[in-house]
Protein backbone atom coordinates (compact mmCIF):
# COMPACT_ATOMS: atom_id res chain seq x y z
CA UNK A 1 0.00 0.00 0.00
CA UNK A 2 2.63 2.40 1.12
CA UNK A 3 5.45 0.88 -0.88
CA UNK A 4 8.35 3.20 -1.48
CA UNK A 5 9.93 3.34 -4.90
CA UNK A 6 13.39 1.76 -4.86
CA UNK A 7 16.18 4.30 -4.67
CA UNK A 8 18.71 3.72 -7.45
CA UNK A 9 22.26 4.25 -6.23
CA UNK A 10 24.15 3.23 -9.37
CA UNK A 11 22.38 4.60 -12.42
CA UNK A 12 24.73 2.91 -14.88
CA UNK A 13 23.98 -0.59 -13.62
CA UNK A 14 20.59 -0.09 -11.90
CA UNK A 15 21.69 -1.01 -8.40
CA UNK A 16 19.37 -0.05 -5.56
CA UNK A 17 20.14 1.28 -2.10
CA UNK A 18 18.49 -1.80 -0.61
CA UNK A 19 20.83 -4.15 -2.54
CA UNK A 20 23.84 -2.18 -1.29
CA UNK A 21 22.64 -2.22 2.32
CA UNK A 22 21.85 -5.96 2.15
CA UNK A 23 25.36 -6.74 0.93
CA UNK A 24 27.03 -4.57 3.59
CA UNK A 25 25.02 -6.36 6.27
CA UNK A 26 26.09 -9.71 4.78
CA UNK A 27 29.73 -8.72 5.21
CA UNK A 28 30.65 -7.25 1.83
CA UNK A 29 32.06 -4.16 3.48
CA UNK A 30 34.36 -2.65 0.88
CA UNK A 31 33.48 -0.76 -2.25
CA UNK A 32 35.56 -3.23 -4.31
CA UNK A 33 33.56 -6.24 -3.09
CA UNK A 34 30.21 -4.53 -3.62
CA UNK A 35 31.27 -3.43 -7.08
CA UNK A 36 32.19 -6.95 -8.12
CA UNK A 37 28.97 -8.52 -6.92
CA UNK A 38 26.51 -5.85 -8.13
CA UNK A 39 28.36 -4.07 -10.99
CA UNK A 40 27.82 -0.78 -9.14
CA UNK A 41 30.60 1.45 -10.43
CA UNK A 42 31.35 -0.65 -13.50
CA UNK A 43 29.35 1.46 -15.94
CA UNK A 44 30.24 4.48 -18.05
CA UNK A 45 30.66 6.79 -15.03
CA UNK A 46 32.99 4.30 -13.28
CA UNK A 47 31.62 4.98 -9.81
CA UNK A 48 31.81 8.74 -9.97
CA UNK A 49 28.14 8.94 -8.93
CA UNK A 50 27.57 5.85 -6.79
CA UNK A 51 31.02 5.65 -5.22
CA UNK A 52 30.53 8.34 -2.54
CA UNK A 53 27.01 7.06 -1.75
CA UNK A 54 28.23 3.50 -1.26
CA UNK A 55 31.14 4.70 0.86
CA UNK A 56 28.74 6.61 3.08
CA UNK A 57 26.53 3.54 3.49
CA UNK A 58 29.52 1.34 4.38
CA UNK A 59 30.71 3.89 6.93
CA UNK A 60 27.27 4.22 8.54
CA UNK A 61 26.49 0.51 8.74
CA UNK A 62 29.96 -0.64 9.85
CA UNK A 63 30.54 2.34 12.14
CA UNK A 64 33.76 3.32 10.36
CA UNK A 65 34.99 6.70 9.24
CA UNK A 66 34.72 7.29 5.49
CA UNK A 67 38.35 8.39 5.33
CA UNK A 68 39.45 5.03 6.76
CA UNK A 69 37.73 2.99 4.00
CA UNK A 70 39.68 1.38 1.17
CA UNK A 71 39.13 3.30 -2.06
CA UNK A 72 38.41 1.59 -5.35
CA UNK A 73 41.09 2.10 -7.95
CA UNK A 74 40.66 4.74 -10.62
CA UNK A 75 41.73 3.51 -14.05
CA UNK A 76 41.63 4.99 -17.52
CA UNK A 77 40.00 6.19 -19.61
CA UNK A 78 38.58 9.17 -17.68
CA UNK A 79 35.54 9.06 -19.95
CA UNK A 80 34.42 6.53 -22.55
CA UNK A 81 36.45 6.59 -25.78
CA UNK A 82 35.48 4.70 -28.93
CA UNK A 83 37.79 1.87 -29.95
CA UNK A 84 37.90 3.46 -33.41
CA UNK A 85 39.12 6.74 -31.97
CA UNK A 86 41.83 4.97 -30.02
CA UNK A 87 42.86 2.96 -33.10
CA UNK A 88 43.11 6.19 -35.11
CA UNK A 89 45.47 7.63 -32.53
CA UNK A 90 42.83 9.92 -31.04
CA UNK A 91 41.45 11.12 -34.37
CA UNK A 92 37.63 11.42 -34.21
CA UNK A 93 37.16 11.98 -37.97
CA UNK A 94 36.65 8.29 -38.71
CA UNK A 95 33.44 8.23 -36.63
CA UNK A 96 30.22 7.60 -38.44
CA UNK B 1 46.72 -20.35 19.22
CA UNK B 2 43.97 -21.76 17.09
CA UNK B 3 44.46 -25.04 15.30
CA UNK B 4 43.17 -26.00 11.83
CA UNK B 5 43.12 -29.09 9.65
CA UNK B 6 44.17 -27.04 6.65
CA UNK B 7 45.10 -23.47 5.82
CA UNK B 8 44.58 -22.35 2.25
CA UNK B 9 46.58 -19.30 1.18
CA UNK B 10 44.76 -17.32 -1.48
CA UNK B 11 41.08 -16.42 -1.76
CA UNK B 12 40.80 -16.60 -5.52
CA UNK B 13 38.63 -19.11 -7.33
CA UNK B 14 41.22 -21.87 -6.81
CA UNK B 15 41.53 -21.35 -3.05
CA UNK B 16 37.79 -20.98 -2.48
CA UNK B 17 36.99 -24.01 -4.65
CA UNK B 18 39.58 -26.19 -2.88
CA UNK B 19 38.12 -25.12 0.49
CA UNK B 20 34.67 -26.16 -0.68
CA UNK B 21 35.81 -29.49 -2.17
CA UNK B 22 37.70 -30.38 1.03
CA UNK B 23 34.78 -29.42 3.28
CA UNK B 24 32.35 -31.31 1.06
CA UNK B 25 34.45 -34.46 1.54
CA UNK B 26 34.23 -34.13 5.30
CA UNK B 27 37.25 -32.10 6.33
CA UNK B 28 36.38 -29.69 9.13
CA UNK B 29 38.35 -26.72 10.43
CA UNK B 30 39.59 -25.15 7.22
CA UNK B 31 40.74 -21.54 6.99
CA UNK B 32 41.22 -19.54 3.81
CA UNK B 33 43.61 -16.62 4.24
CA UNK B 34 43.35 -13.82 1.67
CA UNK B 35 45.51 -10.69 1.74
CA UNK B 36 42.76 -8.52 0.24
CA UNK B 37 39.15 -9.41 -0.64
CA UNK B 38 38.04 -12.60 -2.39
CA UNK B 39 38.81 -12.73 -6.14
CA UNK B 40 40.92 -9.56 -5.78
CA UNK B 41 43.82 -11.09 -7.73
CA UNK B 42 43.96 -12.88 -11.06
CA UNK B 43 40.49 -14.45 -10.74
CA UNK B 44 38.66 -11.15 -10.66
CA UNK B 45 40.87 -9.66 -13.38
CA UNK B 46 40.68 -12.45 -15.92
CA UNK B 47 38.96 -12.57 -19.29
CA UNK B 48 36.19 -14.80 -17.91
CA UNK B 49 36.44 -17.27 -20.78
CA UNK B 50 35.84 -20.99 -20.49
CA UNK B 51 37.03 -23.26 -23.29
CA UNK B 52 37.58 -26.94 -23.91
CA UNK B 53 39.42 -26.59 -27.21
CA UNK B 54 42.88 -27.61 -26.11
CA UNK B 55 45.66 -29.58 -27.76
CA UNK B 56 46.51 -32.01 -24.97
CA UNK B 57 44.42 -34.79 -23.47
CA UNK B 58 45.11 -33.55 -19.93
CA UNK B 59 43.91 -30.01 -20.64
CA UNK B 60 40.91 -31.21 -22.65
CA UNK B 61 39.69 -33.42 -19.80
CA UNK B 62 40.41 -30.88 -17.07
CA UNK B 63 38.46 -28.19 -18.90
CA UNK B 64 35.69 -30.53 -20.04
CA UNK B 65 34.88 -31.66 -16.50
CA UNK B 66 35.21 -28.08 -15.25
CA UNK B 67 32.77 -26.91 -17.89
CA UNK B 68 30.29 -29.59 -16.85
CA UNK B 69 30.64 -28.36 -13.25
CA UNK B 70 29.91 -24.79 -14.36
CA UNK B 71 26.77 -25.96 -16.17
CA UNK B 72 25.42 -27.29 -12.85
CA UNK B 73 27.05 -24.83 -10.49
CA UNK B 74 24.11 -22.63 -9.45
CA UNK B 75 22.23 -25.74 -8.27
CA UNK B 76 25.19 -27.79 -7.04
CA UNK B 77 26.42 -24.97 -4.80
CA UNK B 78 22.87 -23.83 -3.98
CA UNK B 79 23.87 -20.32 -5.05
CA UNK B 80 21.30 -17.61 -4.37
CA UNK B 81 22.66 -15.51 -7.24
CA UNK B 82 23.75 -16.55 -10.76
CA UNK B 83 27.24 -17.40 -12.05
CA UNK B 84 26.16 -16.06 -15.49
CA UNK B 85 27.36 -19.06 -17.46
CA UNK B 86 26.81 -18.43 -21.16
CA UNK B 87 27.76 -21.11 -23.66
CA UNK B 88 28.12 -18.96 -26.73
CA UNK B 89 31.11 -20.95 -27.91
CA UNK B 90 34.73 -20.18 -28.74
CA UNK B 91 35.77 -19.43 -32.29
CA UNK B 92 39.50 -20.07 -32.64
CA UNK B 93 41.05 -18.48 -35.70
CA UNK B 94 43.88 -20.12 -37.64
CA UNK B 95 46.34 -18.21 -39.82
CA UNK B 96 48.90 -20.05 -41.92
CA UNK B 97 49.25 -23.72 -42.82
CA UNK B 98 51.23 -24.70 -39.77
CA UNK B 99 48.64 -23.37 -37.32
CA UNK B 100 45.84 -24.89 -39.33
CA UNK B 101 47.42 -28.34 -39.29
CA UNK B 102 47.82 -28.07 -35.52
CA UNK B 103 44.16 -27.07 -35.19
CA UNK B 104 43.07 -30.12 -37.19
CA UNK B 105 45.12 -32.38 -34.94
CA UNK B 106 43.63 -30.70 -31.87
CA UNK B 107 40.09 -31.25 -33.14
CA UNK B 108 40.81 -34.94 -33.69
CA UNK B 109 42.05 -35.26 -30.12
CA UNK B 110 39.13 -33.22 -28.77
CA UNK B 111 36.66 -35.52 -30.54
CA UNK B 112 38.37 -38.54 -29.04
CA UNK B 113 37.53 -37.12 -25.61
CA UNK B 114 33.98 -36.11 -26.42
CA UNK B 115 34.61 -32.41 -27.01
CA UNK B 116 32.73 -32.02 -30.27
CA UNK B 117 34.45 -29.00 -31.76
CA UNK B 118 33.72 -28.17 -35.41
CA UNK B 119 36.03 -27.31 -38.29
CA UNK B 120 34.95 -24.16 -40.15
CA UNK B 121 35.99 -22.51 -43.39
CA UNK B 122 36.50 -18.73 -43.24
CA UNK B 123 33.02 -18.29 -44.79
CA UNK B 124 31.45 -20.55 -42.17
CA UNK B 125 33.30 -18.65 -39.44
CA UNK B 126 31.73 -15.49 -40.80
CA UNK B 127 28.28 -17.07 -40.50
CA UNK B 128 28.94 -17.54 -36.78
CA UNK B 129 30.40 -14.05 -36.29
CA UNK B 130 29.05 -11.95 -39.20
CA UNK B 131 31.22 -8.94 -38.39
CA UNK B 132 34.46 -10.97 -38.52
CA UNK B 133 37.06 -9.76 -41.01
CA UNK B 134 38.22 -12.99 -42.68
CA UNK B 135 41.09 -11.50 -44.69
CA UNK B 136 44.02 -13.89 -44.50
CA UNK B 137 42.08 -16.38 -42.39
CA UNK B 138 42.94 -20.00 -43.13
CA UNK B 139 40.11 -21.55 -41.16
CA UNK B 140 38.63 -21.76 -37.69
CA UNK B 141 37.40 -24.21 -35.11
CA UNK B 142 34.26 -23.69 -33.09
CA UNK B 143 32.86 -25.35 -30.00
CA UNK B 144 29.42 -24.28 -28.87
CA UNK B 145 29.78 -25.46 -25.26
CA UNK B 146 32.70 -23.13 -24.55
CA UNK B 147 31.84 -19.69 -23.28
CA UNK B 148 31.81 -17.28 -20.37
CA UNK B 149 31.20 -17.31 -16.63
CA UNK B 150 31.36 -14.47 -14.14
CA UNK B 151 34.56 -14.98 -12.09
CA UNK B 152 33.35 -12.90 -9.12
CA UNK B 153 30.14 -14.88 -8.92
CA UNK B 154 31.80 -18.28 -9.34
CA UNK B 155 34.19 -17.41 -6.51
CA UNK B 156 31.31 -16.04 -4.44
CA UNK B 157 29.31 -19.24 -5.04
CA UNK B 158 32.22 -21.38 -3.79
CA UNK B 159 32.78 -19.01 -0.86
CA UNK B 160 29.17 -19.09 0.26
CA UNK B 161 28.90 -22.88 -0.09
CA UNK B 162 32.19 -23.39 1.78
CA UNK B 163 31.12 -20.99 4.51
CA UNK B 164 27.89 -22.94 5.03
CA UNK B 165 30.06 -26.05 5.51
CA UNK B 166 31.99 -24.28 8.27
CA UNK B 167 35.04 -22.96 6.39
CA UNK B 168 36.55 -19.85 7.96
CA UNK B 169 37.56 -16.99 5.64
CA UNK B 170 40.11 -14.44 6.84
CA UNK B 171 40.12 -11.64 4.29
CA UNK B 172 42.41 -8.60 4.46
CA UNK B 173 44.84 -10.91 6.25
CA UNK B 174 48.38 -11.47 5.09
CA UNK B 175 50.49 -14.58 5.58
CA UNK B 176 53.87 -13.51 6.95
CA UNK B 177 55.54 -16.89 7.42
CA UNK B 178 55.08 -20.65 7.41
CA UNK B 179 56.84 -22.58 10.13
CA UNK B 180 58.40 -25.98 9.36
CA UNK B 181 59.54 -28.47 11.96
CA UNK B 182 61.37 -31.70 11.08
CA UNK B 183 60.36 -31.36 7.45
CA UNK B 184 56.68 -30.88 8.26
CA UNK B 185 54.43 -27.83 8.13
CA UNK B 186 53.38 -26.84 11.66
CA UNK B 187 52.19 -23.25 11.71
CA UNK B 188 51.09 -20.31 9.58
CA UNK B 189 51.92 -16.82 10.86
CA UNK B 190 49.42 -14.18 9.73
CA UNK B 191 48.77 -10.53 10.44
CA UNK B 192 45.76 -11.70 12.46
CA UNK B 193 47.55 -14.27 14.60
CA UNK B 194 49.15 -17.68 14.27
CA UNK B 195 47.34 -20.82 13.11
CA UNK B 196 48.67 -24.27 13.98
CA UNK B 197 48.15 -26.68 11.09
CA UNK B 198 49.59 -29.75 9.42
CA UNK B 199 48.48 -28.76 5.94
CA UNK B 200 49.08 -25.59 3.95
CA UNK B 201 47.79 -25.17 0.41
CA UNK B 202 49.51 -22.55 -1.70
CA UNK B 203 46.84 -21.07 -3.98
CA UNK B 204 48.34 -17.59 -3.98
CA UNK B 205 48.28 -16.97 -7.74
CA UNK B 206 50.64 -14.13 -8.63
CA UNK B 207 52.16 -14.33 -5.14
CA UNK B 208 52.71 -18.11 -5.23
CA UNK B 209 56.49 -18.01 -5.22
CA UNK B 210 56.57 -15.58 -2.29
CA UNK B 211 54.56 -18.16 -0.33
CA UNK B 212 56.72 -21.06 -1.58
CA UNK B 213 59.85 -19.18 -0.50
CA UNK B 214 58.47 -19.23 3.06
CA UNK B 215 59.06 -22.99 3.16
CA UNK B 216 62.41 -22.71 1.40
CA UNK B 217 61.26 -23.65 -2.09
CA UNK B 218 61.92 -21.59 -5.19
CA UNK B 219 59.38 -22.43 -7.89
CA UNK B 220 60.25 -22.28 -11.61
CA UNK B 221 57.59 -19.61 -11.93
CA UNK B 222 57.21 -15.92 -12.60
CA UNK B 223 54.34 -13.45 -12.52
CA UNK B 224 53.66 -11.32 -15.54
CA UNK B 225 51.21 -8.50 -16.16
CA UNK B 226 48.45 -8.96 -18.75
CA UNK B 227 46.13 -6.14 -19.72
CA UNK B 228 42.48 -6.12 -20.62
CA UNK B 229 39.65 -3.67 -21.29
CA UNK B 230 35.87 -3.52 -21.23
CA UNK B 231 33.42 -1.52 -23.31
CA UNK B 232 30.00 -0.12 -22.60
CA UNK B 233 27.23 -2.76 -22.85
CA UNK B 234 25.36 -3.14 -26.14
CA UNK B 235 22.69 -5.49 -27.48
CA UNK B 236 23.83 -9.08 -28.10
CA UNK B 237 25.77 -9.16 -31.38
CA UNK B 238 28.55 -11.71 -30.84
CA UNK B 239 27.86 -15.22 -29.57
CA UNK B 240 31.32 -16.73 -29.19
CA UNK B 241 34.63 -15.67 -27.77
CA UNK B 242 36.82 -14.87 -30.75
CA UNK B 243 40.39 -15.91 -30.16
CA UNK B 244 43.42 -15.58 -32.39
CA UNK B 245 46.79 -17.00 -31.43
CA UNK B 246 48.23 -15.23 -34.46
CA UNK B 247 47.22 -11.82 -33.07
CA UNK B 248 47.57 -12.99 -29.47
CA UNK B 249 44.11 -11.65 -28.64
CA UNK B 250 40.74 -12.74 -27.31
CA UNK B 251 37.46 -10.84 -27.39
CA UNK B 252 34.00 -11.74 -26.24
CA UNK B 253 30.67 -10.17 -25.43
CA UNK B 254 29.53 -10.95 -21.90
CA UNK B 255 25.88 -11.82 -21.12
CA UNK B 256 25.68 -8.30 -19.63
CA UNK B 257 26.40 -6.86 -23.09
CA UNK B 258 29.85 -5.39 -22.60
CA UNK B 259 32.81 -6.58 -24.69
CA UNK B 260 35.90 -7.80 -22.85
CA UNK B 261 39.16 -8.10 -24.75
CA UNK B 262 42.76 -8.76 -23.92
CA UNK B 263 46.14 -9.10 -25.49
CA UNK B 264 49.12 -11.32 -24.74
CA UNK B 265 52.36 -9.38 -24.97
CA UNK B 266 55.00 -11.24 -22.94
CA UNK B 267 57.86 -9.43 -24.66
CA UNK B 268 56.86 -6.01 -23.37
CA UNK B 269 54.94 -6.86 -20.22
CA UNK B 270 56.90 -6.46 -17.01
CA UNK B 271 57.54 -9.40 -14.74
CA UNK B 272 56.69 -8.99 -11.08
CA UNK B 273 53.63 -7.66 -9.32
CA UNK B 274 53.03 -4.50 -11.36
CA UNK B 275 49.36 -4.27 -12.43
CA UNK B 276 49.29 -0.67 -13.62
CA UNK B 277 47.66 -0.08 -17.00
CA UNK B 278 49.29 1.52 -20.04
CA UNK B 279 48.08 3.59 -22.99
CA UNK B 280 50.22 1.45 -25.28
CA UNK B 281 47.93 -1.48 -24.57
CA UNK B 282 44.83 0.59 -25.37
CA UNK B 283 46.27 1.64 -28.69
CA UNK B 284 47.54 -1.79 -29.73
CA UNK B 285 44.36 -3.56 -28.62
CA UNK B 286 42.10 -1.10 -30.43
CA UNK B 287 44.18 -1.30 -33.63
CA UNK B 288 43.99 -5.09 -33.77
CA UNK B 289 40.36 -5.44 -32.76
CA UNK B 290 38.97 -2.75 -35.07
CA UNK B 291 40.71 -4.55 -37.92
CA UNK B 292 39.52 -8.03 -36.93
CA UNK B 293 35.99 -7.08 -35.76
CA UNK B 294 35.42 -3.72 -37.51
CA UNK B 295 32.00 -2.69 -36.08
CA UNK B 296 33.51 -2.67 -32.61
CA UNK B 297 35.12 0.66 -33.53
CA UNK B 298 31.90 2.33 -32.43
CA UNK B 299 32.00 0.91 -28.91
CA UNK B 300 33.30 3.04 -26.09
CA UNK B 301 35.94 1.67 -23.75
CA UNK B 302 34.86 2.38 -20.16
CA UNK B 303 37.76 0.81 -18.30
CA UNK B 304 41.10 -0.87 -18.71
CA UNK B 305 42.86 -2.88 -16.04
CA UNK B 306 45.49 -5.55 -15.57
CA UNK B 307 46.15 -8.73 -13.65
CA UNK B 308 48.89 -11.26 -13.16
CA UNK B 309 49.54 -14.46 -15.05
CA UNK B 310 51.48 -16.84 -12.85
CA UNK B 311 53.56 -18.51 -15.53
CA UNK B 312 55.41 -21.85 -15.49
CA UNK B 313 57.99 -23.04 -18.07
CA UNK B 314 55.33 -25.14 -19.86
CA UNK B 315 52.32 -22.85 -19.27
CA UNK B 316 50.63 -25.60 -17.25
CA UNK B 317 49.85 -25.49 -13.53
CA UNK B 318 51.89 -27.11 -10.78
CA UNK B 319 49.61 -29.26 -8.62
CA UNK B 320 50.17 -31.57 -5.69
CA UNK B 321 52.68 -32.24 -2.94
CA UNK B 322 56.25 -31.08 -2.62
CA UNK B 323 59.08 -33.50 -1.79
CA UNK B 324 60.80 -32.62 1.48
CA UNK B 325 58.02 -30.44 2.93
CA UNK B 326 55.29 -32.66 4.30
CA UNK B 327 51.89 -31.04 4.38
CA UNK B 328 52.70 -28.33 1.82
CA UNK B 329 50.63 -28.44 -1.35
CA UNK B 330 50.77 -26.43 -4.55
CA UNK B 331 47.94 -25.25 -6.77
CA UNK B 332 49.85 -22.58 -8.64
CA UNK B 333 51.19 -21.48 -12.03
CA UNK B 334 47.94 -21.51 -13.98
CA UNK B 335 49.59 -19.37 -16.66
CA UNK B 336 46.47 -17.42 -17.59
CA UNK B 337 43.88 -20.18 -17.70
CA UNK B 338 43.17 -21.05 -14.07
CA UNK B 339 39.62 -19.78 -13.89
CA UNK B 340 38.25 -22.12 -16.54
CA UNK B 341 39.78 -25.24 -15.01
CA UNK B 342 39.20 -24.29 -11.37
CA UNK B 343 36.26 -26.63 -10.62
CA UNK B 344 38.02 -29.85 -11.66
CA UNK B 345 41.43 -28.71 -10.40
CA UNK B 346 39.96 -28.07 -6.96
CA UNK B 347 38.34 -31.50 -6.94
CA UNK B 348 41.64 -33.18 -7.85
CA UNK B 349 43.49 -31.18 -5.19
CA UNK B 350 40.96 -32.16 -2.51
CA UNK B 351 41.16 -35.82 -3.51
CA UNK B 352 44.96 -35.70 -3.49
CA UNK B 353 45.13 -33.96 -0.09
CA UNK B 354 42.71 -36.45 1.46
CA UNK B 355 44.57 -39.42 -0.01
CA UNK B 356 41.66 -40.50 -2.19
CA UNK B 357 42.33 -41.76 -5.71
CA UNK B 358 42.12 -38.74 -7.99
CA UNK B 359 39.45 -38.68 -10.71
CA UNK B 360 42.07 -37.67 -13.28
CA UNK B 361 45.83 -38.28 -12.98
CA UNK B 362 47.38 -35.41 -11.04
CA UNK B 363 51.00 -36.61 -11.04
CA UNK B 364 51.69 -35.21 -14.52
CA UNK B 365 51.29 -31.73 -12.95
CA UNK B 366 53.77 -32.25 -10.12
CA UNK B 367 56.69 -29.94 -9.47
CA UNK B 368 59.26 -32.66 -10.18
CA UNK B 369 58.28 -32.86 -13.85
CA UNK B 370 60.71 -30.04 -14.62
CA UNK B 371 63.57 -32.07 -13.17
CA UNK B 372 62.43 -35.16 -15.06
CA UNK B 373 62.14 -33.11 -18.22
CA UNK B 374 58.51 -34.20 -18.67
CA UNK B 375 57.04 -30.87 -19.65
CA UNK B 376 53.42 -30.44 -20.65
CA UNK B 377 53.57 -28.93 -24.11
CA UNK B 378 50.24 -27.34 -24.85
CA UNK B 379 50.15 -25.89 -28.38
CA UNK B 380 46.98 -23.86 -27.80
CA UNK B 381 47.82 -20.97 -25.46
CA UNK B 382 47.83 -17.20 -25.77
Amino acid sequence: MNEKKPAIVCRCSDVTLEQIRDLIRKGYTSIDEIKRITRAGMGPCQGKTCGPIIEREIAQITGSKIESLAQHRQRGPIKGIKLGTLAAGGDHKHEE
Amino acid sequence: MKSKEAVIIGGGVIGCAIAYELAKRGMSDITVVEQSYLASGATGRCGAGVRQQWGLESNILLSKYSCQALEQMNEALDYDDDIEFKQGGYLLLAYGDQQWEQFLKNVELQHKHGVMSEIKTPEQAKEIVPHLNITGLKGATFHQKDGHANPFKVTDAYYQAAKRLGVEFLTFTEVKDIVISAGKVTKVVTTKGDIATKRVINAAGGWSNIVANMVGIDLPIHSERHQILVTEPVKPMQGPMVMSFHHSIYCQQTPHGSFIMGLGDPVNEPRGLNIDNTWQFMQEMSEIITNLLPPLRNLRVVRQWAGLYNVTPDAAPILGSVPGVEGFYLAVGFSGHGFMIAPMTAQLMAEHILGIETTLPISIYDLERYKRGELIREPNVV
